[in-house]
């Protein structure tokens, strides 16, 4: 396949990035995008040019390290993958991709591809997690869960924390981010107990970071890799309303 | 006793009310409720609206009359007002900070599946609020005073505006906006004030479209039958 990559080159957060072209002409369809990459870091590379910058470390779709904007789409235009999943073969011919990072005030950029997302690690430490004694497994059966609850808890619990919420959300929001982390816990009995004070403290962390707030225009739901559901959305409003 | 690592690891307690309070949620919760009671409202203001289609001014004038003196209407009136002024400013509020927080947009554009009238509301919501300026002149101001009219004949001074046709192409462009902005604002605020079910949300929805284009499709058609066939 022969394609023409523009691909934002930026040296640092102090310096003003552009776009770069470079044509690729021997891109086989069953390489994944990184693979893509990988080859034309290689080209660069021997050409003794600086290769492009990315983020990537399991290429197994679940680190949420590769985290790209590829013509108009995170992740590019395949629903429900992350960017090291997404196949060369959903391109055609001759296309011309368009390769930016995440765009948000609360994540700048470290390198061409590369943005500083340790903004969801803060709201993260503010609260996402519950506070028990470490120790020894406890027994299983001992708190009881609604099994329809845990597999929800579980769905919620499979945001990869990629970003891709809000590199797609216009108003570069992290609600589905946060709504994921908040019901996840909020769904199990393990994490009501400090459900309101983490519900207050994420969304207090959220503001502070300078993140957009939710237009429920559904952005997120459509881009998500992990396809994290809006309805977690309305339950993390609905928490937060209840820790008045 | 606690080493600070410890204290790391427990969520923050004393967490101030203020910030509670004015935090983005709280402001779409506001802004939602505003939104909803607004919605109570538009009907109402449709119904009076229809008595102009009368032959007679009598009724609507009445009707006008009641609305502007009935002590409870008086107090519905000042919520009224005090909602307008909440829904306007936090949404202007929360796009401006919603705009600060994407400062360099993408040059491949934005193609995510979306709530498409979603995209506007500021836009759709500035226009009715421009619509909601003109209509105080014609009519609330008259009522105060505070511009030239006759305060107890609103129908002549409606059959005298509704004969101007670019009034009418402003109240028909504005009332499309109002109905592109009401298709996503009405199960929008559902969802911000967290209410998620698997049939009520649905039911919402639907119920949202049909408001959406029978309110301003009732203004609207006010509007065009003073103008074409009166």
């Amino acid at each position: 396949m022969k394609l023409t990559l523009k691909i934002w080159r930026q040296k640092n957060a102090k310096v003003k990035g552009t776009f770069v072209t470079y044509k690729m002409d021997d891109v086989a369809p069953e390489m994944s995008f990184l693979e893509m990459l990988d080859a034309l870091n290689k080209k660069l590379v021997e050409e003794d040019k600086d290769p492009v910058a990315f983020d990537h470390d399991c290429r197994e779709g679940i680190c949420g390290s590769c985290g790209m904007y590829i013509n108009g789409h995170p992740h590019g235009p395949v629903p429900a993958v992350t960017t090291c999943h997404l196949s060369m073969r959903y391109f055609k011919e001759g296309e011309t991709i368009w390769i930016e990072p995440w765009r948000a005030k609360p994540f700048p950029v470290i390198k061409d591809l590369i943005v500083d997302r340790s903004a969801f690690d803060k709201i993260q430490i503010a609260g996402g997690f519950i506070s028990i004694n470490a120790g020894a497994a406890p027994e299983a059966n001992s708190i009881l869960a609604q099994k329809k609850k845990s597999d929800e808890a579980f769905d919620s619990s499979i945001c990869i924390g990629c970003g891709a919420c809000v590199a797609a959300c216009k108003n570069a929001s992290a609600m589905l981010f946060i709504s994921a982390k908040i019901s996840q816990f909020a769904l199990l009995p393990q994490g009501r107990v400090e459900a309101k004070e983490r519900v207050r403290a994420m969304v207090e962390k959220m503001d502070e970071l300078g993140f957009g707030s939710c237009s429920n225009t559904g952005a997120c739901e459509a881009e998500c890799p992990k396809q994290i559901k809006l309805t977690n959305i309305a339950r993390l409003n609905r928490e937060y309303y209840k820790a008045y | 006793m606690k080493s600070s690592h410890d204290k790391n690891l427990t969520v923050n307690i004393s967490y101030p009310m203020n910030k509670h309070i004015f935090s983005s949620l709280s402001k779409k919760f506001m802004m939602a409720l505003a939104g909803l009671f607004l919605l109570l409202f538009l009907p109402v203001h449709l119904i009076i609206n229809l008595m102009l289609l009368k032959s007679v001014p009598e009724p609507f004038n009445r009707a006008a009359h009641f609305m502007a003196t009935f002590p409870v209407i008086k107090i519905i009136e000042i919520v009224l007002f005090i909602a307008i002024l909440i829904h306007i400013f936090w949404g202007i509020f929360l796009q401006i900070q919603n705009w600060l927080a994407r400062p360099v947009g993408y040059a491949g554009g934005n193609k995510s599946e979306t709530s498409f009238f979603s995209r506007f509301t500021i836009w759709t919501g500035s226009t009715i609020l421009i619509f909601l300026v003109l209509h105080f002149i014609n009519f609330y101001f008259i009522r105060l005073g505070l511009v030239p009219g006759h305060p107890e004949n609103f129908y002549l001074t409606a059959h005298n505006l509704f004969k101007i046709p670019a009034y009418n192409y402003i109240y028909l462009v504005c009332f499309v906006l109002l109905g592109l902005h009401l298709f996503h604002a009405f199960s929008s605020a559902f969802r911000t004030l967290g209410l998620n079910h698997r049939i009520w949300t649905p039911v919402v929805n639907v119920v949202a479209w049909i408001y959406a284009i029978l309110i301003p499709a009732g203004f609207a058609f006010i509007s065009l039958t003073l103008w074409l066939f009166r």
